[in-house]
């Protein structure tokens, strides 16, 4: 069937079956890379996206599910090649390494950034208990999350 | 091609499924979409999502009821359920982490019927009653009676799940909520129990027990219930209640847990809200 999706404030209209994942789609369908798939069972978070300005995992998303929705993937927090707060703290505090995880945690502080700028060290945690990270630890990611609400500006 | 169905209220849901019968349902779609993976066979997909008529929250005459199509965080963030259910809010941000909770919804839990399902036992310990609706119309099932086997349910082919109603308790009531699994988040359970509890006079007029992952669906402890009803609660109970859980429960061994474990675990958190509701009433 024909699926308009609106994804990062652009509109695109594709040719999907209903049930396909929103992460294929994404990635293949409109070129959208950035958005990773670690398990494809909802355990890791790794190809979370923004819905409505709500984290879900793209690889349980059925693409009909995500028509008339707000969709931002990590590529929304491009801005003129800038790095977003998030991204700059997360390369600061040595956040990131193999760089899977990365975007969906990146996602996740940014839309923080907007909703919750005053969340606490263990809101914190608790709102990255889907995201999985098996470089770093957690400890320099959840650095970096604390150090971009309390100093940075959201750029989005 | 999946046929795409999305109704836009409750009767024309109805009517679809009726006509659609071959049609999977879909709220959130954390489970089914784990099941079918990638495969496009499905005949249809019938998409209750954000649907208003089963969304929500509200307080009527007998309690408070609950859209099939709430979501986990919906329940987590209600000021109703924060009041009247904290088991019900505590099991709900237990399941999964928030991506999951964004999705997942109470009905998907109960239609799901999966033995690991963490609100189900919650719903037994609260007396729920589940609202199914079909073209022949409504009916009432008290949750205590809806599973009926390894994932099987009362539902008919036609019937879709409408809402969950929960009779609002007394503050008197002691509730209980605790889960067991391998981490604190993302982690399916071992063993979950949930019960609630009253006293007067330090006898008990009031006791239900659910429990999870213990059998091919979530049950109820009538024997502990029994156990402790309308006598005066003393506390070699504790150890009573434990010794029948013990005896009662024939749990299965699998790559999560054993069957001893299982076993011991049930029967300790058991103990442990003997021991608390015995606290509680003092």
């Amino acid at each position: 069937m024909k699926i308009e999706l609106t994804v990062n404030n652009q509109v695109h209209t594709v040719e999907a079956n209903p049930v396909s994942r929103l992460l294929d789609v994404l990635r293949v369908e409109l070129g959208l890379t950035g958005t990773k798939e670690g398990c494809g069972e909802g355990e890791c978070g790794s190809c979370t996206v923004l819905m409505d300005g709500q984290p879900v995992n793209s690889c349980l998303l059925p693409v009909a599910q995500a028509m008339n929705r707000d969709v931002r993937t990590i590529e929304s927090l491009k801005d003129n090649h800038r790095l977003h707060p998030v991204q700059d703290a997360l390369l600061q505090f040595g956040g990131g390494q193999c760089g899977i995880c990365t975007p969906g945690i990146s996602l996740i502080a940014a839309s923080l950034m907007e909703s919750e700028p005053d969340a606490s060290r263990e809101r914190i945690r608790t709102l990255l208990a889907g995201n999985l990270c098996r470089c770093t630890g957690y400890q320099s990611i959840v650095d970096a999350i604390e150090s971009a609400l309390q100093h940075g500006e959201s750029a989005s | 091609m999946t046929i795409y169905l999305r109704p836009t209220s409750l009767a024309e849901a109805i009517k679809m499924r009726a006509d659609h019968p071959d049609a999977t349902i879909f709220a959130g779609g954390t489970d089914v979409m784990n099941r079918v993976g990638q495969e496009t066979s499905l005949a249809g997909m019938l998409d209750l999502f954000a649907l208003d008529s089963f969304v929500g929250v509200s307080r009527h005459e007998h309690g408070i009821q609950i859209g099939a199509a709430t979501t986990f965080y919906q329940i987590v963030r209600d000021p109703l359920v924060n009041t009247h259910l904290p088991i019900l809010r505590d099991a709900a941000s237990q399941i999964g982490a928030l991506q999951i909770q964004n999705r997942g919804t109470i009905g998907g839990n109960i239609g799901n019927a999966s033995p690991l399902g963490d609100l189900l036992p919650v719903l037994l310990a609260l007396d729920a009653q589940v609202s199914l609706a079909s073209t022949r119309g409504e009916r009432q099932v008290p949750y205590c009676e809806f599973c009926t086997g390894y994932r099987r349910t009362v539902m008919e082919p036609d019937e879709l799940i409408v809402s969950v109603s929960i009779p609002i308790l007394s503050d008197r009531t002691f509730q209980y909520w605790r889960k067991v699994g391998t981490r604190k988040a993302q982690a399916t359970s071992k063993v979950m129990l949930a019960g609630v509890g009253e006293t007067t006079c330090n006898r008990v007029t009031l006791v239900r027990l659910g429990i999870g992952a213990v059998a091919d669906r979530p049950i109820q402890l009538t024997d502990v219930e029994q156990l402790l009803l309308s006598k005066e609660l003393d506390h070699s109970q504790v150890e009573q209640a434990r010794t029948l859980t013990l005896r009662s429960l024939n749990p299965i061994d699998d790559l999560r847990s054993t069957a001893d474990y299982r076993r011991w675990v049930a029967a300790n958190l058991v103990a442990a809200f003997v021991q608390q509701l015995y606290d509680f009433s003092r």
